[in-house]
């Protein structure tokens, strides 16, 4: 079952540092180092710099392809569009560049928003290609993430493809009917559409749910066992944050 | 909305985490009541039908499509709780296992399309379902409409973040006219893709939508139908 999530998942095999450290260090690494790069002053670009460098090397210790890295941040497609609008919509001073008249406060917003936004995707790339699904939830739960969301998450991790393969059958079905829907009046066969998902979904919920009680379900998982993070491990991972940090802090004070 | 890193500050940021972790907190007790110990199964599948009925296309027009947002269907079909809680699992698996969304925006995403969006949509729901006549078409209708507020009204919310963290100086007039004027349009689509999910769903599993318990009832044959405290 879990071979089966190739196509949405990015976890690449490997066995790199960044492979080997238990999930819960990397999760509290990568928001806190997130946090800091959103902090860093938008004017020193050279702390961006810092960032994108360290980042680009943990990515090639990890034996991530930069091509791959770059393929998805297309991601964040929709928000470089609205960073490109800032520079005509924004208040304050304006300046002229190649002719147009753009507000410097609106220029300095779309390079903070592409700076922050590309950096803060690649280190979620980085914490997901080198992390197995099932290693991020075991990890949530180290950090004391209530069970009941660990359990609700692995559930929908583990149906995803299930479901997606039930909307399939249901398109490709319509489809050899002769339906295919390609303006607004075919909107009440796809309301219905949805209404059959969700009654599938929701009996497959209920079997599924049965089937545990059968083999003995108490409102508990077996826990994971083992694995603790060791202090060196805590300090191998958080020493990321802290230089992105301390990059950050010395960022602030010479701005 | 999935608001990615950067777009709102540090500060804010984590006061929205703060913010969304009390409120699933709030939504986890919730579920517990409307499903007791079936939570994880059927909030794990229901999570996965939000994830899906996203995939799903709805065309619009000229090549174009949109697609469903799912929050105040979600609580309308499971109840408001479970509904929250479904969705912010659904932002949470995208962000930290898809890097869909960024991590330090997890707050700040999971409080508006989740618990705002359901917090204005149900009660709405709850309000015109108890307003409008009694017959079966007309609770379609209501979570339609409630669904397709519920979309600018979040949008209203990521405004608020905007003005008490944003990046940049635009003007708040801008933005608010920008994201309201957006979402006023996808409202109506996902009102009325709600309404006809609804629909269905009403015509063949009536015991399976949660609103569908707080229709008016005739005034004598049934006791009063129960309140639902909102969060």
């Amino acid at each position: 079952m879990s071979g089966g999530h190739a196509h949405h998942t990015l976890y690449l095999p490997g066995t790199s540092v960044l492979h080997r450290l238990p999930a819960q260090v990397k999760l509290v690494a990568a928001v806190l180092a997130v946090l800091a790069i959103v902090a860093a002053p938008r004017e020193q670009f050279w702390a961006f710099g810092v960032f994108a460098v360290v980042i680009v090397i943990l990515a090639v210790t990890a034996g991530i392809p930069l091509l791959l890295i770059a393929r998805r941040l297309l991601i964040e497609l929709p928000f470089i569009g609205f960073a490109l609008l800032l520079p005509f919509v924004a208040s304050g001073e304006r300046t002229d560049v190649l002719g147009l008249h753009l507000s410097t406060d609106g220029l300095w917003g779309a390079w903070e928003l592409l700076a922050t936004a590309t950096l803060g995707v690649s280190v979620s790339i980085l914490l997901a290609s080198t992390t197995p699904l099932r290693e991020v939830l075991t990890g949530l739960e180290r950090l004391r993430m209530p069970t009941l969301i660990v359990q609700i998450m692995s559930f929908m991790i583990r149906y995803a493809d299930v479901v997606a393969d039930e909307l399939r059958r249901m398109r490709i079905a319509r489809e050899s009917r002769g339906f295919v829907a390609s303006n607004i009046r075919h909107w009440p066969v796809l309301g219905r559409s949805a209404g059959a998902l969700f009654v599938r979904c929701f009996e497959r919920g209920e079997r599924v749910h049965l089937a545990m009680l059968s083999r003995g379900y108490t409102g508990r998982m077996p826990q994971p066992e083992g694995d603790g993070a060791t202090m060196t491990t805590w300090g191998l991972a958080l020493s990321l944050p802290v230089l992105f940090a301390a990059v950050s802090l010395t960022a602030a004070v010479l701005t | 909305m999935h608001a990615p890193d950067g777009f709102i500050d540090a500060p804010v940021s984590i006061a929205a985490g703060v913010v969304a972790a009390g409120g699933l907190a709030l939504c986890l007790r919730g579920a517990r009541r409307e499903l007791d110990d079936r939570t994880a199964p059927l909030a794990g599948l229901v999570a996965v039908y939000v994830f899906a009925v996203q995939m799903l296309n709805f065309p619009v027009a000229g090549g174009t499509s949109g697609h469903l947002l799912g929050g105040t269907l979600a609580a309308v079909l499971v109840g408001p709780y479970t509904g929250a809680l479904c969705v912010a699992v659904v932002l949470l698996v995208q962000g930290l296992l898809f890097a869909d969304g960024g991590l330090t925006a997890l707050g700040v995403n999971i409080t508006d399309m989740s618990l705002a969006t359901v917090l204005v949509g149900f009660p709405l729901a709850l309000l015109l379902v108890r307003a409008l006549p009694r017959a079966k078409g007309w609770l379609p209708v209501a979570a339609g409409i409630a669904a397709g507020i519920s979309v600018p009204a979040a949008s209203l919310v990521f405004v608020g973040f905007y003005a008490l963290g944003g990046t940049t100086d635009v003007s708040l007039t801008t933005v608010a006219a920008a994201m309201v004027g957006v979402h006023v349009l996808i409202g109506i689509g996902e009102g009325l893709i709600t309404a006809m999910t609804v629909a269905a769903i009403l015509s063949a599993r009536p015991d399976l939508v949660y609103l569908n318990r707080f229709r008016k009832r005739e005034a004598a044959a049934v006791p009063a139908a129960p309140m639902v405290q909102e969060v």
